[in-house]
């Protein structure tokens, strides 16, 4: 294939803008998993979840599925917060540890998978915005709505909790719960209570997630699964538990995947982000920015 | 009971059972059965790492492709015998665990999990575009004409030699569980840094158990093409290996050999009665949900109750 300037252009735009809905879809788990320490490996579940929320109020009210995801976030913190006191319950307050607490998950994605089938079938669903088939043009470079919405909301939201993990009390002492969990308790600060809200939030971000991806592409029930290596290859590159550093291994996948796609033809763009975590387990699991 | 004796008395069983099901008439008893078996070798080989060790594989499914894509490539380009494909794929199962391990296993538990899945999907993407093994469209493979040992139908010849597998795979289970090797594993399983500092080589062990229990899993798809005869990268590589293998040890018990099978034997009988019955969706939700209500709140499975049971009736009152 010949290489041409409009196709890198094109591949880096679209890659940095998939990027940024790869930080909305990851930054839950940089949550659960980099300052929890829970190992939410049914996240992905969680999106498809939301993308079908949004798909079936969508499909229902005409309401816009962003709009659709932001209005029941609420519901996935409540889930969120239920979902942490099992485990905490069955796992953490009995020192069971994080490897039975991964066969709950796996469980918990498969059981979310399995019965969105039996509802929604497997065919692919998606929406119609009134944004979707519009895009700008500079040049040969084309810039797709579908993929700016999402790019421009999953920017907001991870800035947004950054800033509120950084500069609130509550975000303060969840940073604090993953250094030490004594010492807060210390301070009169119930670490429990505050993983449980955290991960709750992990949970919100995931609905709003699954919103974007059902405006980016449609979705099936069984697709979460590619999902995992993703947000956990996203995780580890950017150093765990740190917010703009899963922005950053976002962007970096995202380019990887659409250089991929372009150049080798998308049935090869699945093994990158699997591939890419691999690569960084075995020879730098601290992250891009570790110490 | 000694290792040969109970290889023995394992053996036995298993030549008694195959011979007394050749009298069933029904032929889809023997499709049920091997599917049985397929479970029970995929939970016993999960367990050696998973129960005993205390890692969670949930790549199941890539090692059994391994088992499964090493038959077909290996009979399409020489026509091997299946008594050697089913040791060639064994290998390179056990080598493809050994790789992945030493990659992975230096550390954290959960970035092990967190590798196998991924491991999974890449080996998916691979054989997706992989022409000579079928790639996305699938590979037909066909029986032999003749089933070897005079056997009237090939699926009762497939049938015996899963028996064959199945008892082996448990023999070489019970081994490990009774051998130094056992006890290894089961101290980084109770706590991996006070083993280091003990002096058991923690990593050269784990090493051998994925090894162990990766090759296991090959062996239990290498017979698999010949039972399906058209195999395609979705069916080989489906989710439903990996649940599997997870939920029957996990139902059945994971201390011991017996939890993995009984949890197959039960768990795969109620599967293929639910499948004919209502719908495979349903089954699969069935699996799920024992899956999650087990590990919350029965961890030691069957085996755990039947344990305590015990140790109630033995105590004097």
């Amino acid at each position: 294939m010949e290489i041409t300037f409009p196709l890198v252009a094109n591949a880096v735009i679209a890659g940095l803008l998939l990027g940024g809905f790869y930080a909305a879809v990851s930054v839950g788990v940089a949550i659960s998993f980099g300052m929890l320490d829970v190992v939410n490996i049914a996240h992905p579940a969680f999106i498809i979840l939301g993308a079908y929320i949004a798909f079936t109020l969508n499909a229902w009210l005409g309401i816009d599925p962003i709009v659709c995801a932001v209005a029941v976030s609420p519901l996935f913190f409540l889930l969120g917060a239920g979902l942490y006191r099992i485990y905490h319950a069955a796992f953490e307050s009995r020192g069971r540890g994080a490897l039975p607490g991964l066969a709950f998950f796996f469980g918990i994605l498969f059981i979310t998978e399995v019965v969105l089938i039996l509802i929604f079938g497997v065919d692919y669903r998606m929406v119609k915005t009134s944004y979707s088939e519009l895009s700008l043009h500079a040049g040969s470079i084309d810039f797709a709505f579908r993929l700016i919405v999402p790019f421009v909301v999953s920017v907001i939201m991870v800035v947004a909790l950054h800033l509120y993990l950084k500069h609130t009390f509550f975000g303060r002492a969840v940073l604090a719960v993953a250094q030490d969990p004594l010492a807060l308790r210390l301070m009169g600060v119930n670490p429990v209570r505050v993983r449980e809200v955290a991960f709750a939030l992990s949970i919100a971000t995931a609905g709003i997630a699954g919103a974007f991806l059902i405006v980016i592409q449609p979705v099936q029930p069984s697709i979460g699964r590619e999902y995992i290596g993703l947000v956990f290859a996203v995780c580890v590159l950017g150093g765990l538990g740190s917010v703009y550093g899963t922005l950053v291994g976002a962007l970096i996948l995202g380019l990887a995947e659409t250089f991929t796609a372009t150049f080798f033809g998308p049935s090869w763009s699945p093994a990158v982000s699997f591939g890419l975590l691999l690569l960084a387990l075995a020879f730098k699991p601290t992250g891009l920015f570790g110490r | 009971m000694s290792n040969t004796r109970f290889a023995i008395i394992a053996l036995l069983v298993g030549a008694v059972l195959a011979v007394a099901c050749q009298f069933i008439q029904n032929d889809y008893f023997f499709n049920a059965a091997y599917t049985v078996l397929l479970y029970a070798i995929l939970s016993t080989a999960w367990n050696i790492l998973g129960g005993y060790t205390g890692y969670v594989n949930f790549g199941t499914a890539a090692f059994f492709a391994i088992g499964v894509y090493s038959s077909i490539v290996l009979y399409k380009a020489f026509h091997l015998p299946l008594g050697l494909l089913i040791m060639a794929g064994t290998v390179i199962a056990g080598v493809a665990g050994i790789g992945l391990g030493y990659l992975t296993l230096r550390l954290r538990g959960h970035f092990f999990a967190i590798a196998t899945l991924a491991l999974a999907v890449m080996l998916f993407t691979f054989v997706t575009n992989w022409d000579y093994a079928g790639g996305a469209r699938g590979a037909y493979v066909l029986v032999p004409r003749e089933v070897p040992f005079g056997f009237p139908r090939y699926i009762r010849y497939l049938f015996t030699v899963m028996v064959g597998l199945t008892v082996l795979a448990i023999i070489v289970a019970r081994m490990i569980e009774r051998s130094r090797l056992g006890q290894g594993l089961a101290a980084i399983r109770d706590d991996e840094l006070a083993a280091e500092c003990a002096g058991v080589p923690t990593l050269r062990l784990k090493l051998i158990a994925t090894a162990l229990s990766g090759g296991m899993m090959g062996l239990a798809g290498t017979t698999f093409p010949f039972f399906i005869s058209f195999v395609e990268p979705v069916g080989a590589f489906d989710l439903r290996y990996a649940v599997n293998a997870i939920a029957m040890p996990v139902i059945g018990g994971m201390t011991t050999w017996l939890g993995p099978l009984l949890g197959a034997v039960l768990l795969g009988t109620v599967q293929q009665l639910v499948q004919v019955t209502i719908s495979s969706a349903w089954n699969l939700l069935i699996v799920g949900v024992l899956l999650v209500g087990f590990v919350t709140l029965a961890p030691e499975g069957i085996m755990g109750w039947v344990l305590a049971w015990r140790a109630r009736r033995s105590k004097p009152t």
